[in-house]
């Protein structure tokens, strides 16, 4: 069991930024994400876009940024379960809470903030009949483990990065490998592309473009998919494969936390922003996107200033007799867990003859 | 201040004549949720930037509209539910060209 002060659901700039002001209270934080890296969606969707609105940043990659909010909470030694998402919260007779993830990861805090952002990133699924049959029964949307693709027939969907990577790989584990996509072009990196091109040249990669998968057969398992040429509507071809991997990246659900008993108003949670970004349950927060008060706007500024706010009012709930006046870092200076200090210069006292 | 009508059919098929500004720097997906024509959270995900396609509608009426991005085109071929007229509405700036502009909202994808 991970133990911490604060578990913090999100791995974004909101909750990384909310592990340094937590630090400066030292209390330590724990954070969650079900993508692999930190960051969120500026490292997952537009991590080489400028943001421009980052006071004192006139202009800063997303890519950065995170890479600058993690070397600014590095000293406060944050904890990381990536590429897991939050299922399940239970609160204990002392008030705190077990969350449990959906590898069975269990985390105890007692302090929960969610900076879940838009939500945790899913795969998006293809509008297919009998999809969910195949699931885990031929079709799998994430490649865990490539040699379970040794030898086999495996047919891609998609046209992005992960597509072209994917089928490059496995043109050397599996006994074929065929990529469907909607068009000619392809949306990845021009090594990819070019490599791809070169495979299927080699005969080594079957590619069908612009083409879309239109059915699935089998009795059990996936024995076979429908193939439709966008140019020829009237001649599917039908294709035997052992595996459909279809790639069409990410997009963000709420998932399990909408679940967890908390207010939820237009897909987001209600806080408390008169207070401190507390939900309905006492010791529950939410920071950053995931949540909605009146005239609340997404952005990172806000999530870092609400990230702030709630670290102060955790404070209070883990030590309510403790007395604590906010002190300003250039005054303090910043002492990490790691026995870390940095601090202001001291100002040189000389007489001047 | 110059306003342009434009006519948007939400997913429910509701349709809604609204007025859309065309000197506030606005893009379609922004007039559908300044109007709150979809719910929050399912339109416009990821902010206007071509990168997910919650923003996806048909172009109902005859317009010429402004030619796809590179960025535009490669969404919309990963996207559900495309056909021949599907746009991104985050791509469709607010000019006095589309004054009378009709377009549907593309079903979410769930």
């Amino acid at each position: 069991m991970i133990k911490t002060d604060i578990l913090i659901i999100g791995a974004g700039p909101t909750g990384l930024f909310a592990v340094f002001e937590a630090g400066l209270l030292q209390l330590k934080c724990h954070l969650i994400d079900a993508l692999p890296q930190a960051g969120g969606q500026c490292s997952e969707i537009y991590p080489k876009k400028p943001i421009y609105d980052i006071p004192g940043f006139p202009e800063v990659l997303a890519g950065d940024l995170v890479n600058n909010l993690m070397e600014q909470i590095r000293p406060f030694q944050p904890g990381f379960t990536l590429g897991e998402r939050a299922e399940n919260i239970e609160k204990l007779d002392d008030g705190s809470f077990i969350v449990t993830t959906n590898k069975g990861t269990q985390h105890h805090a007692p302090i929960i903030a969610i900076a879940g952002g838009l939500g945790s990133f899913e795969p998006r699924k293809p509008l297919l009949k009998n999809l969910s049959k195949y699931e885990d029964n031929g079709i799998a949307y994430m490649i865990k483990e490539p040699e379970v693709y040794r030898n086999r027939k495996v047919v891609i969907a998609g046209g992005g990065d992960s597509a072209l990577d994917w089928s490059i790989f496995l043109a050397d584990v599996a006994a074929e490998v065929t990529l469907v996509h909607r068009r000619n072009e392809f949306r990845g990196a021009l090594d990819s592309v070019e490599k791809v091109q070169q495979l299927k040249d080699q005969g080594k990669i079957n590619l069908i473009t612009p083409a879309e998968i239109v059915g699935l057969q089998g009795e059990d398992h996936l024995e076979s998919v429908l193939i439709r040429k966008t140019t020829n509507g009237s001649e599917d071809v039908l294709l035997e494969v052992d595996d459909f991997i279809p790639l069409f990246g990410l997009s963000p659900k709420l998932g399990p936390i909408a679940n967890w008993g908390l207010e939820i108003e237009k897909n987001a949670i209600k806080v408390d922003n008169t207070l401190d970004y507390q939900t309905n349950v006492p010791g529950i927060y939410a920071i950053g996107d995931v949540n909605t008060y009146p005239g609340k706007l997404k952005l990172i500024l806000c999530g870092f200033h609400e990230a702030t706010l709630m670290c102060q009012s955790a404070y209070q709930r883990i030590f309510p007799d403790k007395k604590y006046v906010m002190k300003y870092t250039t005054v303090g200076g910043v002492t990490g867990f790691d026995g870390s200090k940095k601090e202001a210069p001291k100002a040189v006292v000389k007489a001047i003859e | 201040m110059s306003d342009i009508k434009i006519k948007i059919t939400d997913r429910e098929g509701t349709l809604h004549e609204v007025d859309a500004p065309t000197d506030m720097n606005m893009n379609l997906m922004e007039v559908v949720r300044s109007y709150e024509l979809a719910p929050e959270g399912t339109i416009g995900i990821c902010g206007g930037m071509a990168m997910c396609a919650s923003c996806q509608c048909y172009i109902k009426s005859k317009h010429t509209l402004p030619e796809k991005s590179d960025e535009e085109e490669a969404m919309l071929s990963e996207a559900f539910f495309v056909e021949d007229n599907s746009r991104l509405g985050c791509q469709i700036h607010m000019t006095n060209d589309l004054d009378g502009l009709e377009v549907e909202l593309a079903p979410e994808e769930v």
